[in-house]
């Protein structure tokens, strides 16, 4: 739940389109890396974002969040603009979403506890000591880390556990708009199989949207309820995995059916017969 | 046979046909580690060949094979003889053919200084905007602060303020004491020739008052803190710590440069007033081992011959240079983007311009506290 920055009501805002970029322009010097892109995310969904390398994935991502000033377009988070704003610019919006970099990007000076806490301080500086400690606490082990995890500095982490912390502070401010960068990447396969969970199960229980970058087919068909492709300085389709299956365009098929992209299709359907087995079984118990 | 790559051409003169195209039969080895020498020669052949045979060669690898393929295809030959593994070999280097270099074109001498002059003017001009661009968001950050008190990260300030102040106590007062030292033994030795060797007292207690105190201490800060800024700043670019933080919505500008700009301003007041105090001191010590003034005589003449004024002019200039010497770290750090070489580039540039900016600025104080009556 988020207070309206003006009203100071509690809103939960049921927009259809909780992000909406429209005719996004990005260029580096005279590399146009986003040509008249445009890609609606809907609420409540876990949207995949996948391209090759260099396609502005996390451009895209960066012009969202408001790090990046396109050069033409606009781009709405909750209804308010993010390209007119200044870049540091209060707009109501940034205590509504929450980042994780690929890197976890914590702050190397603060322990976990204390990144975690960092946002909740800057956001409600009212809350008592106590309960910010309570709050940090149940974050980290939300996100999946160990209790002791929490006093320890991002240099005494690994990988894995920098990405589950900043994952832990991204939640801080239970947003409702979660953008992850790569987060399975450089996991290995149990820990990036738990992340994913983590997920799903985060969409489905705080009923977040999730803008998700990654190459990591497991995760497009384990968790992703839409997946954006992009491709030729564009989004060239969004859809369900069905859906861009039916489409032509070669780099979607090769994508998909592609060695890795079988395997992941094979071990999903394999998880969905278990599911169905599973489920039958438990039927047949009913007295 | 030797252990090199080797050729040779066989004219195949016994079927009577008119054209001289030979055969080129490759033998020996043709690996990356043998075939440097021939394949220089065999850039350079100029006969007509028709095929090329591979049946004498023994082992070959990728760069072989690319060789043969690039032999064949400057004579428009045929390839014949291959194993089974040169096949494949050939089948790989066939399709990876391009004639891209792989360093980017480089242009003549008479091109490139043009260039590279055009190219630094062009920098020069942006950073200067840039400067102008940081001061700006600077005087926003403490104009949004002076109208919110309560996002000065007091915390942040106390913490450099020890960084930039308090631990540097030591280097800069042993810094100024030696200088101090080393100011008073070669003044006395001088002004001995005209038997005015108690002018020492004067000597050190007013140009470390007026100059030394404060330049070499903003010297020393510009080393120990600018740097540091600079490099600290510049990994949290690099890291997206800046970045995150910009998403949580705190401005960097107010929480790690606001900090660290007022915490250099403040402590170069203090330092560089230190500093000068310990080099009295040093050149006490001096005059009292080898010039028979005593200590306490010393310090009670420094009071006598230095004018208050010597006092301000070092105090009103220490808070520019730790401005200076902050500025330059924090903007330094907020320009590193990439790669880790330029946290390394900036730091450098962060520490050259302070302290040159420093020694520009100590020069125009100067004349113009000489000219306002302060000599």
């Amino acid at each position: 739940m988020a207070r309206d920055p003006e009203t100071g009501e509690i809103a939960r805002f049921d927009r259809e389109f909780p992000i909406e970029v429209d005719g996004l322009v990005n260029r580096f010097g005279d590399q146009t890396v986003h040509d008249n892109l445009t890609l609606h995310v809907r609420q409540g969904e876990i949207l995949g974002v996948v391209g090759g390398s260099g396609t502005g994935k996390s451009v895209l991502m960066r012009s969202i969040i408001g790090l990046q000033r396109p050069a033409e377009g606009n781009i709405d988070v909750f209804g308010h603009s993010i390209t007119d704003a200044e870049p540091d610019e209060e707009i109501g919006v940034r205590s509504r979403w929450g980042v994780l970099f690929q890197g976890g990007a914590l702050f190397s000076t603060l322990t976990v506890g204390e990144n975690v806490q960092v946002p909740l301080k800057q956001f409600y500086p009212d809350i008592d000591r106590s309960l910010l400690a309570d709050i940090a606490r149940y974050k980290v082990l939300l996100s999946g880390l160990p209790e002791e995890a929490v006093n320890k500095y991002p240099a005494e982490l690994s990988g894995g556990m920098k990405k589950r912390a900043g994952l832990a502070r991204a939640l801080a401010l239970d947003p409702e708009l979660l953008f992850l960068d790569e987060p399975t990447a450089g996991l290995d396969p149990i820990g990036a199989a738990r992340f994913d969970q983590l997920t799903k199960e985060l969409k489905e229980t705080l009923g977040l949207t999730v803008f998700l970058i990654t190459h990591d087919l497991d995760t497009l068909y384990e968790i992703c309820d839409r997946v954006a492709v992009l491709a030729d300085k564009q989004v060239i389709a969004v859809g369900t995995i069905p859906e861009l299956l039916a489409t032509d365009h070669p780099w979607i098929q090769e994508y998909f059916n592609g060695p890795r992209g079988r395997a992941a299709q094979a071990s999903q359907a394999r998880e969905e017969r278990r599911a169905a087995t599973s489920r039958s079984r438990s039927m047949d118990k009913r007295p | 046979m030797s252990d090199g790559a080797e050729y040779r051409i066989e004219t195949d003169a016994a079927d009577g046909s008119d054209d001289n195209a030979g055969r080129l039969v490759l033998s020996g080895p043709y690996l990356v580690s043998t075939v440097g020498r021939t394949e220089r020669e065999l850039r350079k052949l100029d006969a007509d060949i028709s095929a090329v045979d591979l049946s004498e060669v023994d082992h070959i690898d990728t760069v072989g094979a690319w060789v043969a393929c690039q032999i064949a295809a400057r004579h428009d030959a045929e390839i014949t003889g291959a194993s089974e593994q040169a096949q494949r070999l050939l089948g790989a280097v066939e399709t990876a053919g391009n004639e891209a270099e792989i360093r980017p074109e480089r242009h003549p001498v008479w091109e490139r200084v043009p260039e590279h002059v055009g190219d630094l003017m062009r920098q020069l001009f942006f950073g200067i905007i840039g400067v102008i661009g940081f001061l700006g968001q600077i005087l926003v950050a403490a104009g949004a602060i002076i109208r919110h008190p309560s996002r000065f990260r007091a915390k942040a300030f106390v913490r450099q303020l020890e960084l930039v102040g308090v631990s540097a106590l030591p280097i800069v007062g042993l810094m100024s004491f030696l200088i101090g030292i080393v100011i008073a033994q070669q003044g006395a030795a001088q002004l001995q020739q005209f038997g005015a060797e108690s002018l020492t007292v004067n000597l050190v207690g007013r140009i470390t008052l007026r100059e030394l105190g404060v330049l070499m201490t903003a010297i020393m800060v510009a080393g120990r803190s600018g740097s540091a800024f600079a490099a600290q700043i510049g990994t949290m670019k690099l890291t997206e710590e800046i970045d995150a933080m910009r998403t949580i919505g705190i401005s960097p500008i107010e929480a790690l440069v606001i900090p660290r700009i007022l915490a250099s301003t403040f402590m170069m007041v203090l330092l560089g007033f230190y500093a000068s105090i310990m080099a009295i001191i040093g050149g006490a010590v001096v005059a009292d081992v080898s010039l028979g003034i005593p200590f306490l005589t010393f310090l009670e003449r420094v009071k006598d011959v230095v004018p208050t004024y010597d006092l301000w002019v070092g105090l009103i200039k220490a808070p520019v240079f730790g401005l200076i010497v902050g500025m330059a770290g924090c903007y330094n750090g907020m320009q590193v983007q990439g790669d880790s070489e330029q946290v390394g580039r900036r730091t450098t540039q962060a520490v050259v311009s302070a302290i040159f900016m420093v020694i520009v600025l100590d020069a125009f104080f100067a004349v113009f506290f000489t000219e306002i009556g302060w000599g």
